[in-house]
């Protein structure tokens, strides 16, 4: 492989895409061309690097100055200074918000330093689209031990004593949940990675098939030795194209070397894996449901016992990992259980990755040991709240999981001190509101997520959930009793607790969270008819403040519904009986004149 | 329907086909007409009441003609906190198209979408497979008017 001074890591995620990467790469192929540096200097165009909001982004190697919002415009000037002269560009650096040093080197900025990445080892690094370049960073080494020295039992207890549990939301233990499986009766037996991310405000799943597709695929490979399966499925949400594309060229690509198929690197071992396209269901991410997706049939989920483990695909042993879970298990048998069992907290081992998004400065996907707190995650390495707002509270665990408010940001984040607090691990959503964030419009959301999504299998789910929806949206509008929080009280515990799957049994947790840490927010809704966030239509009004007004008439030309009037040059007025209350004035609004009361 | 055999006819050994079969079948014809359903359920020997099941519990199917450009606005949560709302609204307004419609002239189609997983940049919308990111009202006009 041919050698180059410098290498500019250039990131090809779908975030950086969207913002014009590929027309930097051609930019940057160009100049440094035209400037004889093409022996000299590479482009290389890699997975995600996870943040997201400062793309599109590039690292210069083997100096490591992280570059960030380049423009094609930039390159010229870029490619002379840095590549031709050696200087960096000051002026592509990253700068933190309220600090005036840019950071040149990526390991110093906030949002990466105090990352540690098992699962996404190799982000950044290499061409997803290139098995070579994964073996080359230690790829397929794992399956190689595991086929040549060890027994799918040792296997079994290696993955056991790391302490690893699942990454799809309930934590089960991985080993446990593998040997299970073993141990049950039938032929064949299945092994499925469950990719069907169905959370809104989670995006890890996608990006670790989209940057490292071989390291699930291994992951899949050492499950199925241990446990004895012959044939695995990935199954991938439709949603996701370019994650499907990388990991049928994944497939083609081992099956080629040798490591899927019939005699696995020439061992006894044989496996083969298919790709079935989810076809937009949240519920498919509930184990069995997804089966029954396979299978051909509607995904409603089924009766446990008896558990996949016993009585899965087609009645036979079948055992489901989540995408995140299984790509780190390579890492676990390359390093040993003892190394990854040190990272983390007493019951939460290794690390997690948490999609940081929503109302902070630093958005984008990051993996920390557990056990940091949320107060670290959203001011350390997510760079505090947007425009200096005020923090409310963070939902952590999509529509199973709940609303974290500010008195409990100093937690340690894991699996049991979560449910603590009335959220779960879920996923690793971690959406962050601010002020202007309203609770109980949030829970609203959730519940008609949720009341979509209800196979409708379960009464006390389909109408549970559709009640429940019915009360909220009537406190939102400011036509609910103090009596209808006792009612919402009562009604949620039942549909936990009469459901039949992870669905139902969660569904009332947003709710539930919500009441609990921000009761003042409901009450405020029912006995004062206000909207303290200022989110919920019925609750509000906007009005345009006369001293402000410039009439500038941006407002007047933006209106959907021709409500805003007045003379020119004077300030304008809003009618309230044709406003729709869109808030596209206020948010064009240059003056702030427009403000809701 | 030639088309359609062949794609039956390739799933013929595969245990599970229905879900497989119909997204092959909807992105040859494009939707799943009536026709296309009763030939699948000729084909695999499957009542038709299940294939309807089947098709309209998934978000993915659908049983009418899409227009050219599908519009997708994600409604996930960090695009409903940073404002999906007004996004939604505006896209709304601007083709005159109510969420889960197609223009007559089979122009656009506007479907919102429960997650497009592109969270770091929300609001989020995708004009077929293209995304755009970081939405405000202004944006969309101008996106919308290039097609």
């Amino acid at each position: 492989m041919k050698e180059y001074r410098t290498n500019i890591m250039l990131c090809t995620g779908t975030e950086c895409v969207n913002k014009g990467a590929l027309e930097i790469k051609k930019a940057l192929e160009e100049e440094v061309k035209k400037r004889g540096l093409e022996d000299e200097v590479v482009v290389i165009p890699t997975s995600c690097d996870g943040f997201c909001n400062a793309g599109p982004i590039m690292i210069v190697q083997p100096d490591g100055i992280f570059y960030q919002q380049v423009k094609v415009e930039h390159i010229p000037h870029l490619v002379e200074e840095h590549f031709l002269k050696g200087r960096p560009v000051k002026s592509l650096i990253y700068v933190p918000q309220k600090e005036a040093q840019p950071i040149a080197r990526m390991k110093d900025i906030a949002f990466f330093r105090e990352q540690r990445l098992i699962t996404l080892r190799n982000r950044g690094l290499i061409d997803p689209e290139k098995i070579d370049e994964y073996i080359g960073r230690d790829g397929y080494k794992a399956l190689v031990k595991v086929l040549t020295s060890m027994t799918p039992q040792e296997v079994i207890e290696e993955i056991k004593a790391s302490g690893l549990r699942g990454r799809g939301g309930a934590g089960f233990p991985t080993g446990k949940k593998w040997e299970f499986c073993r141990a049950a009766k039938g032929e064949p037996k299945y092994m499925i990675c469950n990719a069907d991310e169905g959370d809104p405000g989670a995006f890890m799943d996608r990006s670790i098939i989209e940057t490292d597709p071989h390291s699930i695929l291994e992951g899949m490979v050492i499950g199925a030795y241990a446990i004895g399966a012959s044939l695995g499925y990935v199954f991938i949400r439709i949603e996701y194209p370019l994650a499907i594309k990388r990991m049928e060229h994944a497939i083609e690509q081992a099956k080629n070397y040798g490591l899927l198929g019939e005699n696995i690197l020439g061992s006894d071992f044989s496996f083969e894996v298919k790709i079935f396209r989810g076809a937009g269901a949240f519920v498919c991410g509930e184990e069995t449901a997804l089966m029954a997706s396979i299978e051909g049939r509607n995904p409603e989920p089924g009766q446990r016992p008896p558990f996949p483990a016993q009585s899965g695909l087609w009645d036979k042993p079948t055992n489901i990992n989540n995408v995140e879970t299984l790509a780190n298990v390579a890492a676990i048998i390359n390093r040993g259980a003892k190394w990854f069992a040190e990272i983390g907290t007493e019951t939460s081992k290794g690390t997690k990755v948490f999609s940081l998004v929503g109302k902070v400065n630093n958005t984008g996907l990051v993996e920390v040991p557990m056990g940091i707190t949320l107060r670290q995650m959203i001011y350390e390495i997510g760079g505090g709240i947007q425009n200096n707002k005020r923090f409310k509270a963070v939902q952590i665990g999509g529509p199973s999981g709940g609303c974290i408010p500010e008195n409990l940001l100093d937690m340690p984040i894991d699996y049991e001190e979560l449910i603590k607090v009335g959220a779960i691990m879920g996923s690793g959503g971690m959406i962050v509101m601010d002020e202007n964030t309203c609770m109980v419009d949030i829970t609203k959301y959730f519940l008609t997520f949720l009341n979509g999504e209800s196979c409708g299998r379960c009464t006390s789910c389909r109408d549970g959930i559709d009640a429940m929806l019915e009360v909220v949206t009537r406190i939102c509008e400011g036509k609910a009793i103090e009596e209808d929080i006792e009612f919402l009280e009562e009604l949620a515990p039942v549909v936990k607790d009469a459901s039949l799957c992870g669905l139902g049994q969660s569904a009332p947790n947003p709710l539930l969270s919500t009441l609990h840490h921000f009761r003042d927010e409901y009450l405020t809704h029912i006995k004062e008819k206000r909207c303290p966030a200022g989110v919920c239509k019925e609750l509000i009004r906007y009005s345009i403040n006369s001293e402000k007004c410039k009439a500038c008439l941006l407002c007047v030309k933006a209106c959907p519904s021709s409500a805003i009037f007045g003379e020119k040059k004077q300030p304008q007025t809003i009618n309230i009986d044709k406003c729709i209350k869109c808030g596209v004035c206020r948010e064009i609004c240059k003056f702030d004149a427009v403000i809701i009361i | 329907m030639d088309k359609l055999n062949e794609i039956i006819d390739k799933y013929r050994e595969t245990e599970g086909a229905l879900i497989p079969i119909l997204q092959e079948a909807q992105e040859a014809f494009g939707y799943l007409p009536k026709d296309v359903l009763v030939g699948i359920g000729k084909g695999l020997k499957l009542p038709l009441s299940q294939i309807y099941g089947v098709v309209t519990f998934y978000s993915q199917f659908f049983l009418t003609p899409h227009g050219k450009y599908t519009i997708r606005a994600c409604r996930g949560t960090a695009c409903h906190v940073q404002g999906a709302k007004k996004i939604i609204s505006t896209i709304e307004n601007l083709i005159n198209l109510k969420e889960g419609e197609t223009s007559p002239d089979l122009k656009f189609t506007f479907e919102t979408v429960a997650c497009l997983g592109a969270c770091a940049l929300s609001p989020v919308m995708m004009v077929n497979k293209d995304y755009f990111g970081k939405m405000t009202p202004k944006k969309i006009t101008t996106i919308l008017s290039q097609y």
